[in-house]
């Protein structure tokens, strides 16, 4: 059973540009969705399809078992929080959480009741009679969060709600949201162009590029078996790197390098990706690599340098020497992704 | 030796003067106004304005408020002053309201044209009353709405300066605070009350103190509307008072005087009182 299902939706602005190619996916109940991307990507685009807040070009689109392509944002049991948390700047945190109920009618005390444990629930109810202009930028995130709660709606939307903290609250809140996605258990949609945040908080990622979903899996999934070399250097940081290497006798190479001996491939030019934290320092490994930069991290270093005169990145545990010059280096087993060289999809 | 002396510098001094000349200019002429309604009508006429504080202020005051001219009896001071602060009032929030929702329309709704329409409406700064005087005074008069607030008010109430305004402070406001409100369920009309209304208060002081002062001070409309003593405003009544000063009897100089002491009075306490608020609205406020 899918609790929001997209069946070729598609968005072609009036210029002729396509924003989001057709796309497909289901989305079970409970799910915590991540969509990643670049910026431009056509992530925000499809966020807003969905929430009703831009028109569907083509494609329907199913919540809760109900076509919703036309319906307006209210209609749809949706709820959203907005990157600059749009809060109604003159109303208190108490009539901005309670701001949608009001307007669909609902008892006043229900409300209040509504209002109060949605507050409990973010620890707002030190908060509720202070305008938003009186709050800190977590604590605006939180109202934003008990705007969307107190609808008790059938699907949260977050387009980018992180981006304007600071990298220590933004850890913390992502923790937050999460947790409390896990709670309520209501079916999430998250937006970012983080993929530290994709990686953490998403049940299942969706890579966008240009456009079109690159790729749909669980953070390991993606992680570890890209389906593209976009994917590959989009997830992770640093990035998997991405080699030029041939096939030839079954095996791949870089180089003089063979990085991998039974390559289910024909031969000719493949893009060979290794992640940063596969390539490991052994005294006998078959790699030489000549590192140039080390970058010290404190609990890991990062090893810059080349592999037969390409650009790659290595990353060690803090026992693991690191030194300028030749490293003898071998690779974990299944540690090399094989990738087209023209089109970059995963072979 | 260096010896730290406060040094006068001329580029202060010459700021200095400039600003005292303009006060001066501007502060003289509501002291000699102050100056002469203090004084009998008589020592007015044979000396002017003079450096002496009489003591006539009350009788002044009862004569500009209570006194009527003309043959009905009813265009006393306060009368006038009553039609002059409908007129302001009904002025200023009349074209508050027609600009917002003009401004509304123009903004959030997706109308063909919806720019040329802005344009159009804008272009009629070009035309100010004064240049289609004749025309709006037959519809005015057509619509049987000569001597009556209505027709004082309605006519004069299009206004390109609020709708450009308001335009412009609703294209600050973010977009996704239209967005939030749209999922929250509000529709247009609850949009434009709950939220468009509340977040526009400073912004909406600003143009009361500005139209408020601008309809107190209209002339020539009022004038040709009004005919009938009782809905005359006090900056045509003054006028109707300096006009005996042609006469042969002793012009009433305290009276005028007073009356335009009292004309003046409350646009500046409009303008006082708006401007704490309004600072006070765009500091707490942020959108």
């Amino acid at each position: 059973m899918s609790h929001v299902t997209l069946t070729a939706l598609r968005k072609v602005y009036a210029n002729g540009f396509e924003a989001v190619k057709p796309a497909s996916y289901a989305i079970t109940p409970g799910e915590f969705v991540v969509l990643v991307g670049p910026s431009g990507c056509g992530k925000s685009t499809m966020l807003r399809m969905i929430a009703g807040l831009e028109d569907i070009s083509d494609g329907t689109l199913e919540i809760a078992g109900r076509v919703v392509n036309t319906l307006d944002p209210a209609d749809r049991d949706i709820a959203m929080v907005f990157q600059n948390y749009a809060l109604y700047p003159h109303m208190t945190v108490r009539k901005n959480i309670g701001y949608g109920l009001q307007n669909r009618k609902i008892p006043k005390d229900v409300i209040a009741a509504k209002v109060a444990e949605a507050s409990a629930l973010l620890n707002l109810d030190d908060y509720l009679d202070r305008k938003p202009s009186q709050l800190s930028g977590g604590q605006r995130q939180r109202v934003a969060m008990g705007r969307a709660i107190v609808r008790d709606p059938a699907l949260f939307l977050f387009d980018e709600p992180l981006s304007n903290l600071d990298a220590k609250l933004r850890n913390q809140m992502r923790i937050e949201i999460k947790a409390l996605q896990r709670r309520l258990g209501v079916t999430s949609i998250y937006v970012t162009h983080d993929q530290v945040e994709a990686m953490t908080m998403a049940d299942r990622i969706i890579v966008m590029n240009a456009g079109r979903i690159e790729q749909i899996g669980t953070p390991a999934e993606i992680y570890h078996t890209p389906a593209t070399t976009f994917v590959a250097s989009f997830m992770g940081a640093p990035p998997m790197n991405l080699l030029d290497g041939q096939i030839a006798g079954g095996a791949a190479r870089v180089g003089d390098h063979a990085v991998m001996t039974d390559a289910p491939a024909a031969p000719g030019p493949v893009t060979v990706g290794i992640r940063p934290e596969d390539i490991v320092a052994d005294p006998n490994g078959p790699l030489t690599l000549d590192i140039a930069i080390v970058e010290e991290l404190g609990a890991h270093r990062l090893l810059h340098g080349t592999l037969a005169g390409q650009q790659l990145s290595v990353h060690v545990g803090k026992d693991s020497p690191a030194t300028t010059g030749p490293f003898r280096a071998a690779l974990k087993p299944g540690a090399v992704s094989l990738f087209d060289a023209g089109t970059g999809e995963r072979l | 030796m260096t010896t730290h002396k406060r040094r006068l510098r001329l580029s202060t001094v010459v700021d200095h003067a400039i600003l005292i000349a303009g006060s001066l200019l501007m502060i003289v002429p509501v002291l000699m106004l102050v100056q002469m309604t203090s004084m009998p009508d008589l020592i007015n006429m044979k000396t002017g304005p003079s450096l002496s504080i009489g003591d006539q202020w009350v009788p002044n005051f009862e004569k500009a408020m209570f006194q009527a001219d003309g043959f009905s009896g009813i265009n006393t001071g306060t009368r006038m002053l009553m039609n002059s602060f409908i007129l302001g009032i009904g002025f200023a929030f009349g074209k508050i309201f027609v600009g917002m929702l003009a401004a509304y329309a123009i903004v959030y709704f997706r109308m063909r044209y919806a720019s040329l329409a802005f344009w159009i409406i804008f272009t009629t700064l070009l035309l100010p009353l004064e240049v289609r005087i004749l025309p709006s005074y037959e519809v005015v008069q057509r619509l049987g709405m000569l001597n009556t607030y209505q027709g004082l008010i309605i006519p004069l109430i299009a206004s390109a300066t609020a709708t450009f305004f308001f335009r412009q402070y609703f294209r600050s406001i973010p977009e996704e605070l239209v967005e939030a409100a749209r999922i929250d369920g509000a529709g247009p009309v609850r949009f434009f009350f709950d939220i468009l209304i509340p977040l526009s208060r400073t912004m909406i002081a600003a143009m009361f103190i500005i139209m408020f002062v601008y309809g107190w001070n209209q002339y020539l409309w009022p004038t040709m509307v009004t005919t009938e003593e009782g809905m005359f405003t006090l900056v045509r009544g003054i006028k109707q008072i300096t006009q005996m000063l042609e006469g042969n009897q002793i012009p009433e100089y305290g009276r005028a005087n007073m009356l335009a002491l009292i004309a003046i009075l409350p646009p500046v306490m409009i303008v006082i009182f708006f401007q704490s608020w309004f600072v006070k609205g765009l500091t707490e406020s942020d959108k």
